[in-house]
């Protein structure tokens, strides 16, 4: 199979990788870039935690193809932290216990960035609603939910 | 079997030249628009190889303009971008709620309401909105440009009236005027993320006594394509859209249904649900079109 030459930018480094024409940006990110931080759970853009912003646009980086990031801003969950320094929303999975076997927890913290960047103070339906394509089997949501309030509050008036 | 390809020409013309030479050489090509099918399909029930074309660079395909008597929706517009439009969603709120129910957050990202329309699938959510809308398809190819009515389009289930050279541009709706709502629901065992059990649109135009002076009713995921009801149309047209006025055209819509049972649904509870559903859908299009 010829190989596709795609010039992206990730997590604001500019990078040069060949994909294969029908690898998905997923495969792109995890097996081209070395960029593990992104899981797959399904494959088929059913369980969000292969979550990334395309263009600052919220996408199932599994239902992108990689020849098409060519021109594109990716941002994944490794630009998250400001290096040591964790994001508001991880500091909070943490003390709230919002992860347990933690596969899903970078498509949800990249989900919940994406939510609080957009509406700075969503009620428990709206952040219910938006993180309704990010699934998780282990904590049961709730702990979630209340992670994300509370990165939001504490976003709106920083202790 | 040949290798998988991937292009994303720049102009409409290099686009139809593209799939005409490959439809010529019999090889297989796929448009790509936002990829929430044609990913799901390549990882799971079609992984054969084919050139992909990718659409969503041309500046045709990108198109959202209200004007005054059309509404022209490219077809690489995502559902979260019609979403984000206040003047889109006012004037027609039943389409972009059918765009809005598909999927999640991270779907709505990418998942274009031509892509919906083009996988040509029984339960594609935006269809029976589209047929409520009165919408038009834009398609070019090798033999130029023409326009299909929208419930015109699909031919069957997962297939369409478009040629291995065409392909969709845009859609074109009529730009609702005078005292003109739309509404459309679909029934899902869930509250999100799921396949329509049954659904329906409807779009109507009521005079200053509130009288209704015109109407459509589109049903899906009760037949293997969306279909128009000009029967419960007619039940309505000439009514204050009263429950009298709706219960007929719910009948008639349960009378045009001719679904299969699946795990969702039995035959015997889609034809009654499309049927609510319409009834509903219709009381949310008269209330809007009066607001
Ligand atoms: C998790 C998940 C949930 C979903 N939920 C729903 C739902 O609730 N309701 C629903 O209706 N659908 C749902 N879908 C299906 C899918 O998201 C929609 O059908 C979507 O609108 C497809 O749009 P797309 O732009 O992604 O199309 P693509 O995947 O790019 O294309 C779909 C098909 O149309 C063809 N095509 C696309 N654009 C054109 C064009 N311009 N010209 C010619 N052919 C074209 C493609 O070749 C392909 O066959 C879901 C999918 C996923 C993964
Ligand atoms: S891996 Fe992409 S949605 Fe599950
Ligand atoms: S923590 Fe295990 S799936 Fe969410």
């Amino acid at each position: 199979m010829a190989k596709v030459h795609v010039s992206t930018t990730v997590n604001g480094q500019p990078m040069d990788v060949l994909v294969e024409p029908n690898d998905s940006l997923l495969d792109t990110l995890r097996d081209g870039l070395g960029l593990t931080g992104t899981k797959e759970g399904c494959a088929t853009g059913d369980c969000g935690a292969c979550s990334v912003m395309l263009d600052g646009r919220l996408v199932c980086s599994c239902l992108v193809l990689g020849a098409e990031a060519e021109g594109k801003t990716i941002d994944t969950i490794e630009g998250v932290a400001d290096g040591d320094g964790l994001h508001v929303i991880q500091q909070k999975f943490l003390e709230h216990a919002a992860l347990q076997c933690g596969i899903c927890t970078p498509g949800f913290i990249v989900a919940a960035k994406a939510l609080l960047e957009k509406n700075p103070n969503p009620d428990e339906t709206t952040i219910r609603y938006w993180l309704a394509g990010n699934l998780c089997r282990c904590t049961g949501y709730d702990k979630i939910v209340r992670a994300v309030q509370d990165a939001a509050d504490e976003l709106a008036s920083p202790a | 079997m040949g290798d998988y390809a991937y292009a994303a020409p720049a102009t409409v013309d290099s686009t139809v030249e593209l799939l005409s030479s490959s439809a010529n050489s019999g090889t297989r090509t796929q448009v790509l628009a936002g990829g929430t099918d044609v990913l799901v399909q390549m990882r799971s029930t079609d992984r054969g190889a084919r050139l992909i074309v990718d659409i969503k660079q041309l500046a045709e395909t990108n198109v959202l303009s209200v004007g005054e008597d059309e509404i022209y929706i490219g077809a690489a517009i995502p559902s979260a971008i019609l979403n984000e439009n206040a003047e889109l969603k006012g004037l027609l709120p039943g389409l972009i709620e059918s765009a809005d129910l598909i999927g999640s957050t991270q779907i709505q990202g990418r998942a274009s309401i031509g892509g919906n329309l083009c996988n040509s699938s029984p339960a594609g959510d935006t269809i029976p909105a589209l047929i409520a809308n009165s919408a038009v398809c834009h398609i070019v190819g090798a033999d130029g440009e023409r326009d299909v009515p929208v419930e015109d389009f699909v031919t069957g289930v997962g297939t369409n009236c478009m040629a291995p050279h065409e392909f969709l541009l845009g859609l074109r709706v009529p730009t609702p005027k005078g005292n003109t709502g739309d509404a459309y629901l679909r029934f899902i065992p869930r509250t999100e993320m799921d396949i329509a059990v049954a659904g329906a649109g409807v779009r109507l135009t009521l005079d200053d006594s509130g009288a209704c002076t015109a109407a459509r009713v589109g049903i899906g995921a009760v037949a293997p394509t969306a279909l128009v009801v000009s029967e419960a149309a007619d039940a309505l047209i000439g009514t204050q859209v009263d429950d009298d006025a709706l219960n007929a055209a719910a009948d008639a819509c349960s009378a045009a249904a001719s679904p299969i049972s699946d795990k969702r649904g039995t035959v015997e509870y889609r034809i009654k649900v499309v049927g609510v559903l319409c009834k509903r859908a219709g009381a949310i299009a008269r209330d809007r079109a009066k607001a």
